[in-house]
């Protein structure tokens, strides 16, 4: 059988176009950073960043718990939790850190909507929790004091 | 990375620990010269080659994160976690859920 040059030509590049996938994938499985959101310097541009034109209503069907006063800024233990159905994903802002967007939770397959984690607060500032569902976000906040001396006052 | 996974009712809680200096950029050493920024941006836990949770992390996650969530799953089983720093460093450990 003979091969023509056009069959040639394009069994070569469906061939390269597979291995470039191929070799592209372990890097797209990482490309979930999102540096605008994360470098964003207020809480407004990095919800909107990390969340484009999705609509935010208060929620009371988010729980987010979260120490009043933290005497140690530099870890603050911090969880969200919810019952609604259907989470995508669950991120958490302190307004007046330098960068507002502190982490994102994608949630996947069979996990919770259940999160707990240690965070930085640069100062005394309102905390914020989004849970994004039905394609809406649920908003929970609470001001966290911190202590800069380190006396309990 | 230290990882504890328990199963009770077909729920696996995982409380993990990940060693890491997490440096905002932002902070200055003895000499006042600023650290460089080095934090992990990414974190992705799979189990059964499906991605249970990717975690992005801004700066301001604390120094050695913590982090502790839930998720359906089996006793026996094993899941593996991935993080990835802003210098590209990967780090990979896997568990077995007790």
């Amino acid at each position: 059988m003979t091969i023509s040059r056009r069959k040639f030509m394009k069994s070569i590049t469906s061939g390269a176009a597979y291995l470039t996938v191929l070799a592209s994938f372990p890097k797209m499985v990482w490309a979930g950073w999102n540096k605008a959101a994360f470098e964003s310097d207020s809480y407004e541009s990095a919800l909107a960043t990390r969340y484009p034109g999705m609509p935010v209503e208060d929620s009371t069907a988010v729980t987010l718990k979260a120490p009043e006063i933290a005497e140690n800024g530099s870890v603050v233990s911090v969880q969200v939790k919810t019952k609604l159905p259907d989470v995508k994903s669950i991120s958490l802002f302190v307004k007046n850190n330098p960068t507002a967007l502190s982490a994102s939770f994608n949630i996947g397959e069979g996990m919770k909507p259940d999160v707990k984690v240690r965070i930085r607060f640069g100062e005394t500032s309102e905390l914020v929790a989004i849970v994004e569902a039905g394609g809406k976000l649920h908003r929970v906040q609470q001001l966290v004091k911190v202590t800069i001396g380190g006396c309990g006052g | 990375m230290k990882i504890k996974a328990k199963e009770k009712k077909g729920i696996v809680k995982v409380k993990m620990l990940i060693k890491h200096p997490m440096e905002t950029g932002r902070r200055k050493d003895a000499d006042g010269n600023l650290v460089p920024a080095h934090f992990i941006q990414q974190l992705k836990v799979t189990y059964k080659d499906k991605t249970v949770l990717l975690a992005e992390f801004g700066a301001t996650v604390s120094k050695d994160p913590y982090l502790a969530f839930s998720f359906s799953g089996t006793k026996g089983d094993t899941i593996t976690f991935e993080t990835l720093d802003n210098k590209g460093t990967s780090e990979k450990a896997d568990a077995v859920i007790k």
